[in-house]
């Protein structure tokens, strides 16, 4: 850890760079993100541009748009919560425990990465439906889990688990057993190691996996629709809404409701890689 | 490999050097059966006429999706789409034929119709006779989201042209209208999804849909597990067709393009047509299908809502009927 941490600093006294070329790429690099990223955005920014702001306001806050608002961002939190914790406990029992088959389980995690995302709706709504093998069980327990937000919930769950195993993993593995011991062997029980010698280690990539599933859930299209039942007001997620206004050839206010969940979006992400920073700046302090 | 040369069939058809005996019909989701059979007749008639050999390309999709596919770009030479509105927004923003394109073919370039009806269960477990049964408490009822399928649009405006002949006044219609969605569990985002919501996952009583659609449902999954009951009225769906212009110019294949929507309305198109559970316009045609199709008392759009752009803006943009239902 301490030699990582001088020799760029070694480095850049000398005045020299791993790799050659610096200039060259990160021109190469602000260009590519430039075309690939910011140009498209800007298109969406430059759109919405063309109304007038009390225009804009009364795309964003008509009841329907709002309770859209409220159902997306709500399924998504609840959806990365809930990933966070069992994507935890999966990443755990992958990095500290042999058993067989675990090459195989873990490539299923990245199963909802590959699988068309239509896909996924599909199948979780014949499954949950209440003539489905899961939604018939639930049936007599008058829990209704496709056709509401439930049912949106697990499919941003599905869609977000890989997001938190494949951030935390890579550190869990990294984590040497030593500190565990050292405090095990102080006298402190499980619970306490965990919350003081563990988590501090991997918050940040907890962090990291929790806003990547979330940015992702909230944008999620495909397979939320077979599910939600659409239901205004009730059960209409904002890329719906999006879709919606596109039907009618209102590309304004598509956009304008775009730019909204970007906007959103961009602040967690900022957010989350603050307290990332900070979470990794207290643990070198440590 | 067939993927490829798909791909190159597709790059070549749709580049500007075509030839002229290619042509892109832009259509929507269930016309594809009907398309396929149309193509190979139409091709097998021309090679006649002409000795040409012929490229008949199609692309299917939502009637909306596929529009503002040709408005951003895709080179259709003749669309053929579920309602007029969706023409009329391709004259309207991409500017590629004239405004009034629906009075250049016959029966305001409609060549085939259709209508709306129900699909209930066998037995019809829930006695559904006619658009008030749908209003009924305990009657859940199947139908996609107007905002997203131009099927549900015309699904809506069958169940307020019915309250509006029956109560008189839009107030009441408009009452009727809302009592039916509060009936609906699931709104699916096209016609095909609201199809599999009833048929695979068995939800709802009833689904509201396209006569082809129906009949195609009965006729495909097995006679015996669903019927079709015609409300005693229903409107006239008209699904239409025309050239694109601009793109037509450009390939060279203005006549072949009006050849091809022309040879729909011959008595051969008109009979592929019925076959393919699309109500035909000639009378000699329709008159040897009469089983096939229920009689019902047919409205249609322009007697009791103007022109699709007054329905589309008085219904379904927001703020519209449609919205005011759900925000009650």
């Amino acid at each position: 850890m301490m030699t990582a941490l001088t020799s760029p600093k070694n480095a850049k006294a000398k005045g020299r760079r791993v790799i050659p070329g610096f200039h060259f790429t990160l021109f190469f690099t602000l260009f590519y993100l430039l075309l690939i990223v910011l140009v498209p955005l800007g298109g969406l920014f430059i759109k919405t541009a063309t109304l007038s702001w009390s225009q804009f306001w009364e795309v964003v806050l008509a009841p329907r748009v709002l309770a859209s608002f409220r159902v997306t961002f709500s399924s998504a939190l609840i959806a990365s919560l809930i990933n966070i914790v069992f994507g935890l406990i999966t990443a755990w029992v992958l990095v500290r425990y042999q058993f067989p088959f675990k090459k195989l389980v873990d490539a299923f995690i990245d199963l909802p990465f590959a699988l068309p995302t239509a896909v996924a709706g599909i199948t979780l709504t014949s499954l949950l439906a209440p003539n489905g093998w899961v939604g018939q069980l639930l049936v007599p327990l008058e829990i209704k889990a496709a056709y509401s937000q439930p049912g949106i919930i697990i499919a941003l769950t599905f869609i977000g688990l890989p997001f938190v195993v494949r951030s935390v993993q890579p550190v869990l593995e990294a984590l040497s057993k030593d500190t565990e011991e050292a405090a095990e062997s102080l006298g402190a029980s499980r619970g306490q190691v965990f919350f003081r010698v563990i988590l501090p280690e991997i918050l940040p990539a907890v962090l990291t996996g929790f806003t990547l599933a979330f940015a992702r859930t909230v944008g999620e299209y495909g397979s939320v629709i077979f599910i939600s039942g659409n239901m205004p007001m009730q059960t209409e997620i904002i890329p719906l809404l999006i879709v919606s206004k596109l039907e009618q050839y209102d590309y304004t206010g598509a956009t304008a409701i775009a730019t909204v969940m970007l906007v959103v979006s961009f602040v967690l992400l900022l957010v989350s890689n603050i307290l990332q920073a900070r979470a990794a700046k207290r643990l070198g302090a440590l | 490999m067939q993927k490829t040369t798909a791909l190159l069939t597709l790059l070549i058809s749709s580049s500007a050097l075509a030839a002229s005996n290619t042509l892109l019909n832009v259509s929507y989701d269930p016309t594809r059966e009907l398309y396929q059979e149309v193509n190979a007749a139409f091709a097998k008639k021309w090679k006649a006429q002409t000795g040409q050999d012929l490229t008949l390309n199609q692309s299917h999709g939502g009637s909306g999706a596929q529009a503002r596919s040709v408005i951003d770009g895709l080179e259709a030479d003749v669309v053929t789409l579920a309602l007029s509105y969706d023409i009329d927004s391709i004259a309207d923003n991409a500017k590629l034929l004239p405004e009034n394109w629906q009075s250049r073919l016959a029966y305001n370039s409609s060549p085939y119709t259709s209508t709306i009806v129900f699909l209930v269960r066998k037995g019809n477990p829930k006695n559904i006779k006619d658009w008030d049964d749908l209003a009924r408490n305990g009657v859940q009822v199947i139908t996609p989201n107007p905002k997203t399928s131009g099927g549900a649009r015309w699904n809506f405006l069958g169940a307020w042209g019915y309250a509006l002949k029956k109560y008189k006044t839009e107030a009441r219609a408009k009452d009727f209208v809302q009592k039916i969605y509060k009936n609906v569990p699931v709104l699916d985002s096209g016609a095909r999804g609201s199809t599999t919501t009833f048929v695979e996952r068995g939800i709802g009583d009833v689904l509201i849909a396209w006569e082809n659609e129906a009949l195609l449902a009965t006729k495909q999954l097995g006679e015996g597990k669903f019927q079709i009951v015609a409300p005693s009225i229903s409107i006239l769906a008209e699904p239409p067709v025309t050239w694109v212009d601009k793109n037509v110019q450009k390939h060279g294949t203005e006549k072949l393009a009006r050849a091809y929507l022309n040879f729909l309305y011959s008595s051969e198109g008109q009979e592929i047509a019925a076959k393919n559970y699309y109500r035909p316009r000639s009378k000699s045609i329709a008159a040897k299908y009469t089983a096939q199709f229920p009689k019902v008392k047919l409205f249609t759009l322009q007697s009791t809502f103007g022109t699709w752009r007054e329905a589309q803006k008085k219904f379904f943009t927001d703020g519209g009927v449609f919205d005011q239902i759900y925000q009650k």
